[in-house]
């Protein structure tokens, strides 16, 4: 496909997920409290975005990831939470 | 259009599921054991289980003309109670002659625990004395990229598993290139909430290829599409792609990879 098709599939849906992005990013800071290690996160994977390279799809889930290599003792439970609390 | 769906938890979904499948062309579901959403009291919950899975589910799914088979095993999110886990594992050999049985699946991790490896280790065990096909989860979100190289690890490891007899489920775009590069099959899970929408999967094709990779649905009791596979055969035409490259990635990969075994035979 040309750039322009790609364009013409994907742009509108683009569009409506970063203002779903802009929104949520709104929401958030409107709201009473902190925020957590998630939202640093969130922030840090925008940049990202700007960077102009390839694979940024690649980029942004790697930011979200354990960077650790070495198995954990014990399972703390079965759900994950979506990002990496790099500070902990 | 005709496709396979080689991995659906189908004693989650309904009837209307299997017939909307049917309609759009289901030629076979394959269906990995998993977690039930709580834990399982005991190894007795897991027997019944295997045998939802090797008699009552292909029953179900042949009122719709669809071939079922599935995987066994203890789901990687039930491995932190190792005994149990052994337990288990002690009654999969004898459910592993039943004809619908394409091999050891889905193990792997979920938290990347000490003792989920142990488990891993105990299945790929089972897989490698019994010569099965091996299918993999990797673990979610922020555990996937540490969790599927420590499985790499194990299996590469093991110089009895040949890693074109193994499919490494849930990949994404950082963990894509370091299943095929390692020799092994990739599968891509199409969901609405997390893993990955129809754009990114087709995106992945274009950009690693066709070759050693398949598509699924993995439909369960959560958020999940049955009908995903089909929906983005639809997406690949919109995107240019040819009906030869849609059948080749949602019915040819996977019947390839399958056919491994001789359990997987379609009507
Ligand atoms: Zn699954």
């Amino acid at each position: 496909m040309t750039r322009q098709q790609i364009l013409d599939l994907y742009f509108m849906d683009a569009r409506a997920r970063l203002i779903d992005l802009a929104a949520f990013m709104d929401r958030v800071e409107r709201a009473d409290g902190e925020d957590d290690f998630r939202m640093s996160a969130f922030r840090e994977a925008l940049k990202e975005l700007e960077k102009g390279n390839p694979d940024r799809a690649k980029r942004v889930l790697l930011s979200f990831s354990d960077p650790s290599s070495e198995p954990i003792e014990r399972a703390p439970g079965k759900g994950a939470i979506g990002a990496y609390p790099h500070t902990k | 259009m005709r496709y396979i769906e080689p991995h659906g938890h189908m004693v989650s979904r309904t009837t209307d599921d299997y017939q909307d499948m049917a309609l759009a062309g289901c030629a076979a579901i394959c269906e990995p054991a998993f977690w039930a959403g709580f834990d399982r009291s005991s190894a007795d919950g897991f027997y019944d289980y295997f045998c939802q899975l090797t008699e009552h589910e292909p029953k179900r799914a042949a009122k719709f003309g669809i071939p079922h088979f599935c995987w066994l095993c203890i789901n990687p999110k039930e491995s932190e109670d190792t005994k149990l886990a052994e337990e288990v594992i002690s009654l999969i050999p004898q459910f592993l002659d039943k004809p619908t049985v394409l091999g050891i699946g889905e193990i792997g991790l979920n938290k990347n625990s000490r003792n989920e490896l142990k488990v891993l280790e105990l299945h790929v065990e089972v897989a490698a004395k019994h010569n099965q096909l091996i299918l993999v989860h990797t673990p979610h979100l922020e555990d996937k990229l540490k969790g599927t190289k420590l499985i790499l690890d194990v299996l590469k490891n093991d110089k009895r598993i040949q890693p074109e007899r193994v499919i490494i489920d849930h990949v994404e775009e950082h963990t894509i290139q370091l299943v095929l590069d390692a020799g092994f099959w990739a599968g891509m899970t199409l969901y609405p909430e997390s893993k990955c929408t129809p754009a990114r999967a087709i995106d992945m094709l274009e950009v690693y290829g066709n070759e050693r990779i398949w598509m699924n649905s993995a439909c369960d009791w959560g958020m999940s599409v049955p009908l995903a596979v089909p929906r983005t055969a639809l997406e690949m035409k919109k995107r240019g792609h040819t009906a030869e490259l849609i059948d080749k990635v949602i019915y040819q990969n996977p019947l390839q990879f399958l056919q491994q075994t001789p359990r997987f035979k379609l009507l």
